[in-house]
């Protein structure tokens, strides 16, 4: 009788372990750059005619969010930046990425824009240091410019609720320390 | 009719080959200062994982950041004459081990290397258990009222 349990068993085992593989997310590769200096970024401004290099951001905390006209979930998650940005002190930078200059100004007049400014990165050279993979992607960068954290994928109203702004609101806290 | 069908397969088998064989030459070529280089390269493309195409080879792989990753490669090979292992280091600071399709020995990857071994050595001793078993059945007397 217990014999003929073992392929049960077998059975169970294996679908435990399909079970928990379907729950991941195999687009959420860890990036190894979480706790390292973020790479300087210096680049041309969308709106403006001169670079900015994010060194000068040294000091406060700012949050970088990879976006491109012709993505369509950075669509979903830009209402959610508008509203962050209405209502939370932050800094928002946005790169634009792998875009034409003209779509990315008329994809902005239409949906807003959050960002405290916004770098333009036609080639997406600036991605390969960064480790960035898909668009969108968003980065927390702290104080002392280390990477914090970091979304692949676009951002929800929860991950923005409980994890966006408690790490923001922590790193705040240290930067008083 | 049945022709004009058969010449309607034959000419969309024509011009898929056709295109099929020209997405293959969208691959970009190289040049490379020595034999060693190019060497490095093919290996290192072989090797290295497309992030967003995830069971994908860079070599294979015609994604943007394929693309993008072998123009790396090679710009680091020819121009930074960097070694296959500063290549593979550079990679892995930025995408992880992940990046890598053959990730190093190390305690959390000993599963990933042990595993198909220690697979193997479960099996070893269930087919010798079998074996024993069938070897020392006894041997079973047939129904001695089985006649002809």
């Amino acid at each position: 009788m217990k014999k003929q349990l073992i392929p049960l068993g077998i059975f169970a085992i294996l679908i435990a372990f399909l079970g928990i593989g379907l729950t991941l997310n195999p687009k959420d590769v860890p990036s190894p750059l979480i706790g390292k200096q973020a790479p300087t970024l210096e680049l041309q401004q969308l709106k403006f005619n001169k670079s900015f290099n994010t060194h000068d951001l040294l000091g406060e905390p700012w949050v970088l969010n990879i976006w491109a006209s012709w993505c369509t979930s950075c669509r979903q998650e830009h209402k959610l930046f508008n509203q962050l940005a209405k209502q939370y002190s932050v800094t928002l930078v946005g790169l634009n990425f792998k875009d034409q200059e003209d779509y990315a100004k008329q994809w902005l007049k239409e949906l807003g824009n959050p960002y405290k400014l916004v770098l333009h990165d036609p080639e997406g050279k600036s991605g390969i240091d960064w480790g960035v993979y898909g668009v969108p992607e968003t980065f927390v960068i702290d104080h002392l410019g280390v990477i914090r954290h970091k979304f692949t994928g676009p951002v929800t109203k929860e991950l923005i609720e409980t994890t966006l702004v408690p790490l923001l609101e922590q790193i705040k806290q240290e930067q008083n320390l | 009719m049945h022709a004009t069908i058969k010449h309607f397969f034959v000419i969309t088998y024509l011009l898929a080959s056709f295109f099929l064989t020209l997405s293959h030459a969208s691959i970009e070529t190289y040049q490379f200062d020595n034999p060693q280089q190019e060497a490095d390269y093919k290996e290192l493309i072989f090797e290295l994982r497309c992030l967003v195409c995830q069971n994908q080879n860079l070599a294979d792989s015609n994604a943007g950041l394929a693309k993008d990753l072998r123009e790396q490669v090679h710009k680091l090979l020819v121009e930074d004459k960097a070694s296959k292992q500063d290549v593979i280091d550079y990679m892995v600071a930025r995408y992880g081990e992940f990046v890598l399709y053959k990730p190093p020995v190390e305690s959390h990857t000993l599963l990933l290397w042990a595993g198909p071994l220690l697979f193997l050595v479960i099996g070893l001793i269930a087919l010798l258990r079998f074996i024993n078993a069938q070897k020392n059945a006894p041997d079973e007397p047939l129904d001695p009222n089985l006649k002809n």
